[in-house]
């Protein structure tokens, strides 16, 4: 009964701060030092756009990570196919705007189910090398065909098939709104993973992948399908990216921007949904506000020993989660979990803690057996 | 004919190149577990710092040059050395977190060059007969090349005599072999940990001094672009092998190189179908460990 009221109550303030959230380009809101702009203008809402699109991709990661154990290096590629996918179809094919999103999930399918099946054959660590080398291979062709991807100048979107109300930053709101609804999508698709018997398959052969096999559960293809829901997340993301900047550029497909979402995952925390939506806004949140830190004369009078690190706000942010990692295991959804649970008496979960058993028992078998 | 020479030896030069990355990185792997993803800024620091130290002794004598590699490599070493006792060893068998922290580590040393060199490639000069040509078989080879396999073939040599006859060298080999094992013997493995990644990182150090030559210039992402076919090899080599590591070194540059040059610059394109046939016919790599 108390975890019946627990979950209605979680749920009635999940609706409530997307209603919050909705309204917000109809209100009045300062919060110097966080939105550059009142939330009604355009720079906030396109700076809260952007940060619901990297949540949506982070809860995408978090799938593989935190439900299926699954530590990719790639999942860059699949936010990149959606973004330039729909960038290419747009431009090429001359087809409305929503087939063209489809059309571009599909392509994002597509890539995931052949590079996803080949990277499957290896599990933990090189795994995710393998990961690494795909997104490496997509990030490589889109740099060289600059004739159809822009090359390293990035891609700009083709508006003439794009419905006028989502062009332009006099419509910003409306670009806010629809990424918007995309988060509130990648939620819940998140939320019915880790509740349907696929999630729990691929959790359960994350914690004991052999019991799992003893039982004579196949675990492979719950793994696969979860790798596929989390690449067609990521491609929604994408689609969402490209609309809201008007367009792509290489970044999009690079190992950067799986580290960078990694760092936003693991910031959160680790396994924990509203972690991974935390993660994203405060990685998004810091990124422009050290920005524009480093180019202020506070800095600019510092000593050049303080003031080159202080410019760099991937420097900053790199470092930050070397302490998050090294002194606040679980992140910060992690850290207020066990907080919230000690107090009212549960046991705290240890969601990297898991994880890391789980590493153990991918890396560790042959040895085990061996001796 | 003197085409395809000169194709192989810029394939088995960049391969040298791999080798001084990827034999850390599988020594790393095979011992602890650990995927270094801050290898490539040992490399990337020993390149900057090497330069540096060249520079101030007049970028263009012999000197210059060989005290720029001891530089470099001293400088990896060090690196390395601090990374291991300050990031790696606080999570001691957290696996996952041990590569976070090392993902943590390159994005932020990557950032730093950036903030303190700047993020243009410095376009470098060394001694002028590194940049002269020596005919062989009617290729005029880039003399460079030559200096890398020869730093490759001496690294390969001198780890396999380590590994082989020394007593720490020797623990190392145990450990890849069965760590659980040794340690129940009453053996420190903990300071092979520290040993290994300080011979990953002068071996990154030099390779960095080397890399800058072989490409002419220092950027802040020279390690980290060299770090991603570094990983490739080592998987296709099989993940803690030495051997498989040099072998898979020179045969991914080589058709790396080969099919730049023949096939229209799909050279990248052809080392990762590579890695995905590898992967799909034999999980383990060339000269990886059937697992039990």
């Amino acid at each position: 009964m108390n975890a019946l009221i627990r979950s209605y109550g979680a749920a009635a303030f999940g609706v409530a701060l997307v209603v919050l959230m909705a309204l917000l380009p109809l209100l009045n809101i300062s919060i110097p030092g966080v939105l550059p702009t009142p939330t009604y203008q355009p720079g906030a809402l396109a700076m809260l756009s952007l940060a619901m699109v990297f949540s949506a991709l982070a809860l995408s990661y978090n799938m593989l990570l935190g439900t299926g154990g699954m530590l990719s290096f790639g999942h860059a590629l699949y936010f990149g196919a959606g973004a330039y996918g729909l960038g290419i179809i747009l431009a090429n094919l001359g087809v409305p705007l929503w087939p063209g999103v489809v059309l571009a999930l599909v392509g994002g399918l597509a890539i995931a189910f052949v590079t996803g099946a080949i990277s499957m054959r290896v599990t933990g660590i090189p795994f995710a090398m393998v990961t690494l080398a795909f997104a490496q291979a997509g990030s490589v062709l889109v740099r060289r065909n600059s004739s159809i991807t822009g090359g390293e100048e990035g891609l700009s979107l083709e508006t003439d098939h794009v419905p006028d109300f989502l062009v332009g930053v006099a419509n910003t709101r409306n670009l806010y709104w629809l990424t918007l609804a995309l988060l509130v999508v990648v939620y819940l698709v998140a939320l019915w993973v880790d509740r349907s018997r696929l999630g729990h398959l691929a959790s359960a052969a994350r914690e004991n992948e052999l019991r799992l096999r003893v039982l004579g559960l196949e675990p492979n293809r719950a793994k696969l399908v979860l790798f596929l829901i989390a690449a067609v997340s990521a491609s929604l993301a994408g689609v969402g990216y490209i609309l809201l900047q008007s367009g792509t550029v290489p970044r999009a497909v690079s190992a950067d921007l799986t580290i960078t979402v990694l760092v936003m995952v693991v910031l959160g925390g680790v396994g924990y949904r509203w972690g991974a939506i935390l993660g994203g806004f405060l990685y998004t949140v810091l990124d422009q506000r050290l920005t524009v830190l480093a180019g202020s004369e506070a800095i600019e009078s510092l000593p050049s020993v303080l003031r080159v690190p202080l410019s760099e706000p991937l420097f900053l942010l790199g470092t930050l989660f070397i302490l998050v990692v090294m002194f606040l295991p679980g992140g910060i959804a992690g850290t207020v979990q066990s907080w919230w649970a000690r107090r009212s008496g549960g046991r705290p979960r240890d969601e990297l803690g898991e994880l890391e058993d789980d590493a153990e028992e991918v890396l560790e078998p042959a040895e085990t057996r061996r001796s | 004919m003197s085409t395809l020479v000169l194709v192989l030896a810029t394939g088995v030069g960049l391969g040298a190149l791999y080798f001084l990355v990827a034999s850390g990185l599988s020594l790393i792997y095979g011992l602890m577990h650990v995927l270094n993803f801050a290898h490539g800024v040992f490399l990337t620091l020993g390149a900057f710092i090497g330069w540096e130290a060249a520079q101030r002794m007049g970028a263009s004598g012999w000197a210059a040059f060989v005290v720029s590699i001891l530089v470099g490599g001293i400088v990896g070493t060090l690196f390395a050395t601090v990374t291991e006792l300050a990031l790696i060893r606080p999570l001691y068998e957290r696996h996952i977190e041990q590569v976070l922290v090392t993902v943590g580590l390159a994005f932020a040393a990557v950032a730093l060059f950036e903030g303190i060199w700047g993020s243009d490639p410095l376009y470098i000069s060394g001694p002028a007969w590194l940049d002269e040509t020596t005919s062989l078989l009617g290729a005029r080879i880039p003399n460079v090349y030559f200096v890398l396999m020869i730093a490759a073939t001496a690294l390969l040599a001198s780890l396999v005599v380590f590994l082989k006859y020394t007593r720490f060298g020797m623990i190392i080999r145990a450990g890849v072999e069965n760590r659980a094992m040794v340690t129940a013997l009453g053996i420190d493995v903990k300071k092979s940990f520290t040993l290994v990644f300080a011979i990953g990182g002068s071996a990154a150090g030099v390779g960095g001094v080397l890399a800058a030559h072989y490409t002419g210039y220092v950027s802040a992402h020279l390690g980290q672009g060299l770090l991603i076919f570094a990983f490739i090899v080592t998987v296709i080599g099989g993940l803690g092998s030495l051997a498989g590591a040099a072998i898979a070194s020179v045969l991914v540059a080589v058709l790396q190189q080969l099919a730049n040059y023949y096939l229209g610059g799909t050279g990248d394109f052809i080392v990762v179908a590579a890695l995905a046939v590898v992967l799909l016919a034999r999980p383990r790599g060339l000269l990886g460990r059937r697992p039990a």
